[in-house]
C-alpha cells in the first residue's frame, strides 16, 4: 500500500535554532496522526513545513498525488502546491479568525474554495454551502450572516466546513479546540471524529490536549525542542510511555 | 513654447513610459510598474492617464479629453487645456476627429477606429484590492492564476442583494489571463473594451500602466446562472432621444423633477445636429 504521506528526515531551523530536525514517518490513507508537546517543541512548525506554508531546510515530504503518484511537495512549484492546498490539503487553523475571511458571509467563505476550483454555477455552489453547514450543525438560515455574528465554537465549525468542502484526502488541523469551552470541544470532536470515518480522511492533529488525541488519532507522535522522542500506536504510547518526557506529559494531566 | 519640452515630461521620462506601454501591451492586462512623476495636479484627477497621453501625444495629433462621457467638465476643460499649452496640439471635442481621446470613467459611444487611441485614468488598478490588502499577495495571486476571491466578491453581491450589484469597475479576464480592473466605466461600457482602438491604463498615484491591444479577448466575470449583464437607465435622453447610450440622472427642482440626457455629450449633440 502507498502512504498518502511520506516525510523523509525534514528539518527546519531558525537561525541556529532548531524548529524541528530528523522528522520522519510514513501516513497511510483513512489514518489519523496525533503530534503532542509542550510549547516550542517544534509542532506547530513541523505542521506548518507539512502543509507548504513554510520552506524546510532539509528532508522530503511526498505526497500521493491524484495524477503522479508520490511527489515531493518541497520541490513542487508554487502552482502546484497551491493547487494541492485547495483541492486534496485542508488546513484548520487554532484561531478561526486566521482560517475564515471575517468580512465575508459564512455562504462565501465555504464557497470560496469551490470557486477557487472554478465552479461558476451560484445555485450549485450554494446549495453545497447548505450542505456543508448542516454537516457541522449550522443551520441553513445563517448562510448570510459574517463569521463576526458567530460564536467560537460555530466559527471552529464553520472553518472545518470551509476546508472539507472540495472533499480534501489529507487534512492539517493546528489545536482545532483550543479555546473552546470543554462541552463545545467535545460536540466538535464528536463532529470531527464522525467527519474523518465517513469521508475516509487522513488527517495530521497538532495538541497539546492528550484527550483530543485519544480521541481521533490511530498513531502519536511525541516531541520535545524539535526531536521526535516517541511513537507508536496512541493507547500503547499513553498507556505504557517510554520516553522520560512522555511519562512527565502523561502524568501531567489533571484528573478530574 | 519655449517654457516646456513638448507635452510637458522629459524625453527621458516619456521613453520610460513607453517601454511601459509596449510591456503592457505585450502582455494585455498585466499591471506594468512604472516610476510615475509628479504631476502639477494632485493624485485622483488623473495623473496616470496625463503621463500616458504626455507619452503617446506626437505634435500632429488631435486630443479629446473627457470625463464622465463630458468634454465641458473641469477636469476634462484643465487637461485638455494643459495640452494645449505644454504640448501645443490641435484639440476637439469630437469623437469622430481625435486621434487620442484621454477619458474618465466612461468609454465614447461612438465607435472608436483602429488608428485612434484611448487613455483611461485609473485610481486603483488593482481588481483585488478591497478583498486582499497586501501587494504581495495580490501580485502572487495573478502570477499563480489565484482567482478564487474574485467570485466570492461576486456570490456576496448575489447574496446580498440577488443580483451582481456592481455596477461600475467590473472586474473582467483579458484573454483567458489577467484578472483586470477597467477603471471605474460603467459596466454598460464593458462589452465596448473588445474594440478597434489601442486602449491604454494609467494609474498615476498607484504607479502603474496597463494596456488592451485591439480586438483582445475581453470577458466580464459572471456566474453560470447569473450572467453578465450591462445595465442602464431604463430611459430615453430627454435631449436627443436616444434608447441605447449610457445615461445620467438630472435632479431638476426640489419636487422630484428629473430628467435622465446621454453622458456623452459629444455624441448627443451630434445627434441633435443630424436631426436638426
Amino acid at each position: 500500500m502507498t502512504p498518502l504521506l511520506q516525510v523523509e528526515n525534514l528539518a527546519k531551523f531558525y537561525g541556529a535554532r532548531i524548529g524541528c530536525t530528523d522528522v520522519s514517518f510514513d501516513l497511510y490513507p483513512g489514518e489519523v496522526m496525533g503530534i503532542v508537546g509542550e510549547s516550542g517543541s517544534g509542532k506547530s512548525t513541523l505542521l506548518n513545513c507539512l502543509a507548504g506554508h513554510l520552506p524546510p531546510d532539509r528532508g522530503a515530504v511526498r505526497f500521493d498525488t491524484r495524477t503522479d503518484g508520490l511527489r515531493d511537495t518541497v520541490t513542487m512549484s508554487e502552482p502546484e502546491r497551491r493547487m494541492l492546498g485547495r483541492t486534496d490539503w485542508a488546513f484548520v487553523h487554532q484561531h478561526a479568525r486566521d482560517g475564515l475571511r471575517m468580512n465575508v458571509s459564512a455562504g462565501g467563505n465555504v464557497g470560496e474554495r469551490l470557486m477557487a476550483v472554478n465552479a461558476r454555477h451560484y445555485g450549485d455552489i450554494r446549495s453545497s454551502a447548505i450542505d456543508w453547514l448542516g454537516r457541522v450543525e449550522i443551520t441553513a438560515d445563517r448562510i448570510d450572516d459574517r463569521p463576526t455574528a458567530f460564536s467560537g465554537g460555530m466559527q471552529q465549525r464553520l472553518q472545518i466546513a470551509r476546508n472539507l468542502v472540495t472533499g480534501p484526502r489529507l487534512v492539517f488541523m493546528d489545536e482545532p479546540t483550543g479555546g473552546l469551552d470543554v462541552s463545545v470541544q467535545a460536540r466538535l470532536l464528536d463532529l470531527l471524529r464522525g467527519l474523518v470515518r465517513d469521508m475516509g480522511l487522513s488527517a495530521i492533529i497538532v495538541t497539546h490536549d492528550l484527550a483530543v488525541v485519544r480521541l481521533l488519532a490511530d498513531r502519536l507522535m511525541v516531541m520535545k525542542d524539535g526531536h521526535v522522542v516517541e511513537t507508536g500506536l496512541t493507547d500503547q504510547v499513553l498507556d505504557d510511555p517510554q520516553h522520560g518526557y512522555t511519562q512527565l506529559l502523561v502524568s501531567s494531566v489533571l484528573q478530574v | 513654447m519655449t517654457e516646456y519640452n513638448f507635452a510637458y515630461l522629459d524625453e527621458q521620462t516619456k521613453r520610460m513610459i513607453r517601454r511601459a506601454i509596449l510591456k503592457g501591451l505585450a502582455i494585455p492586462g498585466y499591471q506594468v510598474p512604472f516610476a510615475s512623476r509628479e504631476m502639477p495636479m494632485p493624485y485622483g484627477w488623473g495623473t496616470g492617464g496625463v503621463q500616458v497621453s504626455a507619452a503617446v501625444l506626437t505634435p500632429d495629433d488631435t486630443l479629446k479629453v473627457i470625463d464622465q462621457g463630458a468634454d465641458d467638465t473641469t477636469n476634462a476643460v484643465s487637461i485638455r487645456r494643459f495640452f494645449q499649452r505644454t504640448a501645443g496640439v490641435a484639440v476637439t471635442e469630437k469623437t469622430t476627429e481625435a486621434s487620442v481621446i484621454q477619458t474618465r470613467h466612461r468609454i465614447p459611444e461612438q465607435a472608436l477606429r483602429a488608428d485612434q487611441i484611448i487613455v483611461y485614468q485609473v485610481p486603483i488598478p488593482e481588481p483585488l484590492r478591497f478583498l486582499e490588502p497586501s501587494e504581495v499577495e495580490t501580485r502572487k495571486m495573478h502570477a499563480l492564476e489565484d482567482y478564487g476571491l474574485m467570485h466570492v466578491k461576486l456570490y456576496e453581491d448575489i447574496s446580498q442583494h440577488g443580483a451582481i450589484a456592481t455596477a461600475y469597475a467590473y472586474p473582467v479576464k483579458i484573454e483567458g489571463r489577467y484578472v483586470m480592473d477597467p477603471s471605474p466605466i460603467p459596466k454598460f461600457d464593458n462589452p465596448k473594451l473588445e474594440m478597434a482602438a489601442i486602449q491604454l491604463f494609467g494609474a498615476g498615484r498607484e504607479q502603474r500602466i496597463y494596456a488592451l491591444p485591439p480586438y483582445t479577448k475581453v470577458v466580464s466575470l459572471d456566474f453560470d446562472d447569473y450572467p453578465f449583464q450591462p445595465s442602464k437607465a431604463d430611459h430615453c435622453c430627454a435631449i436627443c432621444g436616444s434608447t441605447t447610450s449610457y445615461l445620467d440622472e438630472l435632479i431638476t427642482d426640489d419636487a422630484g423633477g428629473r430628467m435622465f440626457i446621454c453622458s456623452d455629450t459629444d455624441y448627443c449633440a451630434t445627434r441633435v445636429e443630424d436631426a436638426g
